[in-house]
């Protein structure tokens, strides 16, 4: 029984890893969504951030670093993105398509350029990496049944960024709905003729939106390859992003729902990697593959409105044009 | 002082800027880690046409971005942004596999053949038909969907091959191969059948299919009923509504159609090439149609010539990878995503400026007398 409790107390710890970057990509997703601003660039986000941060990291020796590069370069790609999109009124579809396939290609072009490892970065050393926090007492408190192994295996040994990824939900959740600048992103994705009308500048929030979904983005990226991970790879991403844009449509556009379907994503991945090889009876080897389906299987079954409905905001995809 | 641009510039000379810029942000990129663009674009032109056998190379890719390519313009001619071409080639592939692995032991080679060709079509339109129908009847949006397809196909794939469909005493995840005979000939075969010498290449007689494809989708879409019915629902569905269609359906026929069109590229790798159904043979041509339907303009005259570019770029970039230690084919992947980036996100972006300039070149033709052309003039800025 203990056993199996502590199976399942790692299975909730390596769901909060797994669910990390996909709560900060979400997160970025919903600022640029609800703004009005379609993003299917977080993964090229992330997989352009986890690179600068890996290499970064390498070159100089510092995650502080790297992970301030990853967010730069995270943010001059929405630029681009909000270039197309905002200012010229580019299909943002096409304008996120383009950044990811670009970030497929930049990132292996630019990575054999400097290291000449095949797209790879060199392996982090531990002082090039976040690494985990260990919270005061967790040693001790292991042997403390329930409660400990929750405290030492589940809460402690995280690395910085996790923390970032959860207040980040907060941050989020606190911008848009409680400030005027989250009441004014909301207005600017649902009817940005009453913001215009109301002397507020569409273009400015939907680049302020776009940049703070940078900045999200790049976090996740750093975190990828210079914290969970120690190093680029070729497509680290892995559709990570694209698992994101799933949870946020999943959260409806909010938060702390957004958050819910995150953990839930990250937990069908955490399992999946438990039960890999595991022989079930009558029925073979566990068909893992089927459990990592099961997020975009949802999100198909969510959009069409056999689970709840989900409405995404109503001037999603439009650029606005101001009346003269 | 601007005007707005004939058609043919609009057609014929802005599309050639976007590459123009696409290009030199890409040779910029090529100059900074350390290599010479222009001597890299001359090995790619070479190794797209000039090398033996390169052509025939350039052409076998050419194949794949035409089905894609007319797979992304259909459904974009009914405003539908079908982004699935992927998934919907993989369970192309996949309907190939099915019918060639339980026929070939029965059948004769050329009816497996025959048989398995329109098969791929359907496999390619269900999975395009359900997304398509999601969106028509349930409100789901198509881009989403089809992303998700993507990958469901994708792990289908992966079940199937690693389990089901994987060849006895075999390691890695694909299929048996078929039986003899049973491919899309080989241009170069054919030709030194006929006593003519060709340098060997995968080309083959799927190119031959995409050729009919080009024209069938051209009659479809400027000389049929239906055709005129899609593109009308691409302007406006409640014109459509008057004119007694249901645009639910149409929409679900147009997705069929396309994923139909992405399916068909499944014969150029698993039946002409590959001979057996392997992973992710798609590798990600299905995206790349996205880039030539944009730059085609979704005209499938246009989609020839832009899958011939992607068809030299891709031969041409394998090209740069044996010449160059720095440079790997994803230089090809950068190149094509700075194309889509340029041609479809910012392909409004030189427009003023060439306006001005054409405003400059024409301004002693008076304006004044045609007040029509005054009225469209762009009011942005």
């Amino acid at each position: 029984m203990a056993e199996l409790w502590l199976q399942f107390v790692l299975t909730i710890d390596a769901t909060l890893r797994v669910a990390t970057p996909l709560i900060l990509c979400a997160m970025a997703g919903i600022f640029s969504e609800r703004s009005g601003i379609i993003d299917i660039s977080l993964e090229g986000k992330m997989l352009l951030s986890a690179f600068t941060a890996a290499t970064v990291a390498a070159l100089y020796g510092s995650p502080w670093l790297g992970l301030f590069c990853a967010v730069i370069v995270s943010m001059v790609f929405s630029l681009i993105h909000g270039f197309a999109c905002i200012t010229h009124r580019g299909n943002q579809v096409i304008s996120g398509l383009a950044i990811n396939i670009l970030a497929s290609g930049l990132t292996v072009t630019i990575g054999i350029a400097i290291f000449a490892q095949g797209g790879q970065t060199p392996f982090l050393m531990s002082g090039q990496r976040f690494s985990a926090i260990s919270l005061p007492f967790a040693e001790a408190a292991k042997n403390i049944p329930i409660i400990g192994t929750i405290y030492a295996e589940v809460i402690s040994g995280h690395n910085l960024l996790v923390w970032v990824a959860l207040l980040s939900v907060i941050l989020t959740a606190h911008v848009l709905f409680h400030t005027s600048f989250g009441l004014r992103l909301r207005a600017v994705g649902e009817k940005p003729e009453a913001v215009d009308t109301a002397g507020i500048s569409v273009t400015l929030m939907r680049y302020q939106a776009v940049l703070i979904a940078g900045l999200l983005c790049g976090i996740a990226g750093a975190y990828l390859s210079i914290a969970h991970g120690a190093g680029f790879g070729r497509e680290m991403t892995a559709g990570k992003g694209y698992i994101a844009l799933a949870a946020m449509i999943f959260g409806h556009w909010r938060p702390i729902p957004a958050l819910m379907a995150c953990l839930m994503f990250g937990f069908l991945d955490a399992i999946a990697a438990r039960l890999q090889g595991v022989e079930l009876p009558f029925f073979g080897p566990m068909p893992t593959d089927l459990i990592l389906v099961l997020p975009y299987v949802l999100t198909v079954i969510l959009l069409a409105g056999f689970i709840g409905r989900a409405v995404p905001p109503k001037a999603i995809g439009q650029p606005y044009i101001k009346e003269r | 002082m601007r005007r707005p641009l004939p058609a043919w510039v609009d057609i014929s000379i802005m599309p050639l800027i976007n590459i123009a810029a696409a290009f030199v942000v890409a040779g910029i990129i090529i100059a900074l880690i350390g290599e010479n663009p222009l001597t890299a674009l001359s090995i790619m032109v070479k190794g797209a046409f000039v090398y033996k056998g390169a052509l025939g190379y350039t052409l076998y890719y050419t194949t794949n971005f035409i089905f894609t390519g007319l797979a992304v313009a259909v459904a974009f001619h009914a405003m539908l942004f079908n982004i699935g071409g992927e998934g919907q080639a993989m369970i192309g592939g996949l309907g190939i596999g099915f019918v060639v692995l339980s026929l070939d032991p029965i059948l004769p080679p050329l009816l497996v053949v025959l048989l398995a060709i329109p098969v791929a079509a359907i496999f390619g339109a269900l999975w395009g038909i359900i997304p398509g129908w999601l969106q028509a009847r349930r409100g789901s949006h198509i881009v989403i969907t089809t992303i998700m397809f993507n990958f469901i196909a994708s792990s289908i794939m992966v079940w199937l091959l690693a389990g089901m469909l994987m060849a006895p005493g075999q390691m890695s995840p694909e299929t048996r191969h078929f039986a003899e005979g049973v491919n899309l000939a080989q241009i170069h075969h054919i030709a030194n059948a006929l006593g003519w010498p060709m340098a060997r290449s995968p080309l083959n007689l799927s190119f031959g299919i995409a050729i009919i494809a080009l024209v069938a989708v051209w009659v479809l879409i400027w000389r049929t009923r239906l055709g005129y019915i899609i593109r009308a629902t691409g302007h406006s569905e409640k014109a459509v509504i008057y004119a007694g269609h249901d645009p639910a359906r149409i929409i679900i026929i147009t997705m069929a159609i396309s994923g139909g069109l992405a399916g068909l590229m499944a014969l150029n790798e698993i039946l002409g090439v590959q001979e057996r159904v392997i992973l992710n043979f798609t590798s990600g041509y299905g995206f790349t149609g996205i880039a030539v339907a944009l730059m085609g303009r979704n005209h499938p005259f246009g989609i020839l010539l832009a899958s011939l570019l992607f068809g030299a770029l891709y031969q041409g970039g394998a090209e740069l990878d044996f010449e160059f230690q720095t440079i790997t084919r994803e230089m090809v992947l950068m190149i094509q995503g700075l194309i889509i980036l340029f041609s479809g996100a910012l392909a409004l972006m030189f427009v003023p400026t060439a306006e001005r300039i054409y405003g400059l070149f024409s301004a002693h033709e008076t304006s004044a007398s045609d007040p029509s052309k005054l009225g469209k003039d762009r009011q942005d800025g």
